[in-house]
């Protein structure tokens, strides 16, 4: 019909697959972000790491690259091992924090004081199909900037070294591929969480730093008076490195661990109690999501 | 005839309040009002309609659906104009109606199309491609009914649609809805504490007072038979004759005072006929008027406590 007949008429067309609505929230979202230039320049700054690491890869490869500028050799100071692959998914995952901090708080904050809500859940969708778009958004970017570069640079390196180096290594792969899920995941939920409960952009940006850095601040405390290590179970960090760690290297780590996400040897804690403790964190962000994410805010 | 809302001792509580305290109703009709003071539990109603609000204890169906074991379904039956002010950030007002219309399950082709229909249908063509935020409050009552309608629903909630509108907006609105309504096509439940809005839009209407069913009207019905209800007012001659006689033709009277006479017409008797046996019994009747108890009238009663006090 022709947009000058102006009537009402009853809708009797196809429909699309009620999985497939939770994809309209990011379409629109997406479309939202890019229309912000800070966050577009932000976005695409978060690839020059991956670049570097490329070249690294490259000139490793590539002596006669040294040779040119009269540095015979000094393609061996670079060595592509587990480090390398810990240190990539490290940098590319503290990017991701920033990115989180300045997208997430947008996502649900504005729909809560706008009362956007009770339009979203009037209609055949659910609060789990709300939250599963808005987080999508989140998985999507940081996707794009943690475990694809990652992986892209495994298949680099796997093409230079052959393919005999790849099915050693293939742990370097899947283990970034986990890590940044596991780290994405934590990031989103808990970006969302915070969004819903405090309305303002900043301040939701603000307490993404606080919660990480604080909390690290406060577990340091405990450690340093009660000569314990337990309270890194409050630093979020210490529990995504360890995990990584194991996924990395297994239980015979050799390393610290990544950038940033750095495992003081002697001072881990149980496997167990990492995975309890990052669990326990996502289920407090579903819980503050499923009393915030409601058609309409009683208050009793 | 099938009920469109059916509530089968509904009852809500929020907190340690119960909101809604055991209705029991069937709606049958094409446009439904629900009616109350502030804090009767209109909204309330709509809202556990939706699915937003649990019942404590009952159910409650619309179109023959339980919105507590068919939540989904409900609400895709279901074009929802919230009261508050709702709206989505950042977006055009096309872009939002195509967004809603898209969650709602149409395609993303269909959705823009029918969003453009939408916003010319409520008057907001010429503004469709603004940031909402920059909307009147007039404006965004249309935007938000655009929303409710673009996907076609089967049923329409409209609550306080004509909140904060000035009385040409309102005029507007209440042409929109009545419009809506009289092309059939969907059922319509408007709630308001405005009894004229309700009046001029819904055939049945539900009055409610602190959770309860105060009163239940079927307006449409009463339109019907307020029309064989007569009051005229009459000057010279023997009353009594002329009150006889009207009587012999089939009709009830009731005499009032200052020669007011208040008559019940049956069926087939025209008005004229009153005039002819008036010349006859040389009787003036000065002023005629059809009398009928207003929804003012039903709502004042509702509301009456046993002690005669609103």
């Amino acid at each position: 019909m022709a947009v000058y007949k102006k009537t009402y008429r009853p809708y009797d067309g196809k429909l699309t697959p009620s999985w497939s609505r939770f994809l309209v929230i990011p379409r629109y979202s997406l479309e939202d972000l890019r229309r912000s230039k800070f966050l577009t320049i932000s976005f695409f700054a978060s690839f020059l790491p991956p670049l570097i690491f490329a070249i690294g890869i490259y000139v490793q490869h590539n002596a006669s690259v040294f040779n040119l500028v009269g540095a015979q050799g000094a393609n061996r100071l670079i060595t592509i091992d587990v480090s390398y692959f810990m240190r990539i998914l490290g940098w590319q995952s503290m990017l991701a924090l920033f990115l989180a901090a300045f997208i997430g708080p947008g996502q649900v904050s504005p729909d809560l004081s706008n009362n956007g809500l009770a339009l979203y859940l009037a209609r055949p969708f659910s609060r789990v199909e709300y939250v599963l778009g808005k987080m999508s958004v989140l998985v999507y970017l940081l996707s794009l900037i943690t475990w694809v570069p990652g992986l892209l640079l495994f298949a680099y390196q796997g093409y230079m070294e052959g393919w005999d180096w790849t099915t050693t290594n293939m742990r370097f792969a899947t283990s970034l591929f986990l890590g940044a899920w596991i780290w994405i995941v934590i990031l989103s939920l808990l970006s969302l969480a915070l969004s819903a409960w405090v309305k303002w952009k900043p301040a939701a940006g603000g307490l993404i730093f606080g919660l990480f850095f604080v909390a690290q601040g406060f577990g340091a405390i405990i450690n340093a008076v009660q000569r314990t290590n337990w309270g890194h179970l409050f630093n979020v960090r210490f529990l995504v490195g360890s995990i990584w760690l194991w996924l990395f290297e297994g239980s015979t780590n050799n390393t610290g661990g990544a950038v940033f996400f750095g495992v003081p040897q002697g001072e881990e804690i149980p496997l167990v109690w990492s995975c309890l403790g990052l669990a326990l964190l996502c289920g407090l962000c579903l819980y503050m999501l499923a009393r915030k994410i409601r058609g309409i805010e009683v208050v009793r | 005839m099938a009920s469109v809302i059916e509530l089968e001792d509904l009852q809500v509580r929020l907190g340690q309040r119960v909101i809604l305290k055991n209705l029991k109703a069937s709606l049958t009709g094409r446009s439904i009002g629900l009616l109350g003071p502030n804090g009767a539990g209109k909204s309330t109603l709509l809202n556990t309609l939706l699915g937003f609000h649990r019942p404590s204890s009952g159910t409650a169906r619309i179109l023959g659906y339980d919105v507590r074991t068919h939540a989904r379904q409900v609400r895709s039956l279901i074009g929802y104009m919230p009261e508050n002010d709702s709206f989505i950030a950042g977006m055009s007002g096309v872009h939002f109606v195509r967004m809603m219309a898209e969650l709602s399950g149409l395609p993303p082709e269909h959705a823009l199309e029918r969003a453009h229909e939408a916003f010319f249908y409520v008057g907001l063509g010429e503004v469709r491609y603004r940031p909402l935020g920059t909307y009147s409050l007039g404006m965004k009552q249309s935007a938000k009914l655009a929303q409710a309608i673009a996907h076609g629903p089967k049923v329409l909630f409209l609550d306080e649609p004509t909140n904060g509108l000035d009385p040409p907006a309102r005029t507007r609105m209440i042409q929109l809805i009545q419009e809506i309504r009289d092309r059939g096509d969907l059922h319509l439940i408007l709630s308001s504490h405005l009894l004229r809005d309700v009046e001029e839009c819904c055939d049945q209407v539900l009055i409610l007072k602190d959770g309860n069913i105060a009163a239940f009207c079927n307006l449409e019905e009463e339109r019907r038979a307020n029309r064989r209800f007569l009051e005229i007012e009459t000057r010279g001659g023997v009353n009594g004759s002329f009150l006889s006689t009207v009587e012999k033709l089939g009709c009830e009277t009731a005499p009032g005072v200052q020669g007011r006479v208040k008559l019940i017409l049956p069926d087939g008797l025209e008005i004229r006929q009153l005039y002819e046996v008036a010349a006859e019994q040389e009787v003036q009747i000065r002023r005629l008027s059809h009398k009928r108890d207003s929804l003012e009238d039903i709502f004042l009663k509702a509301m009456e406590t046993p002690n005669g006090r609103l």
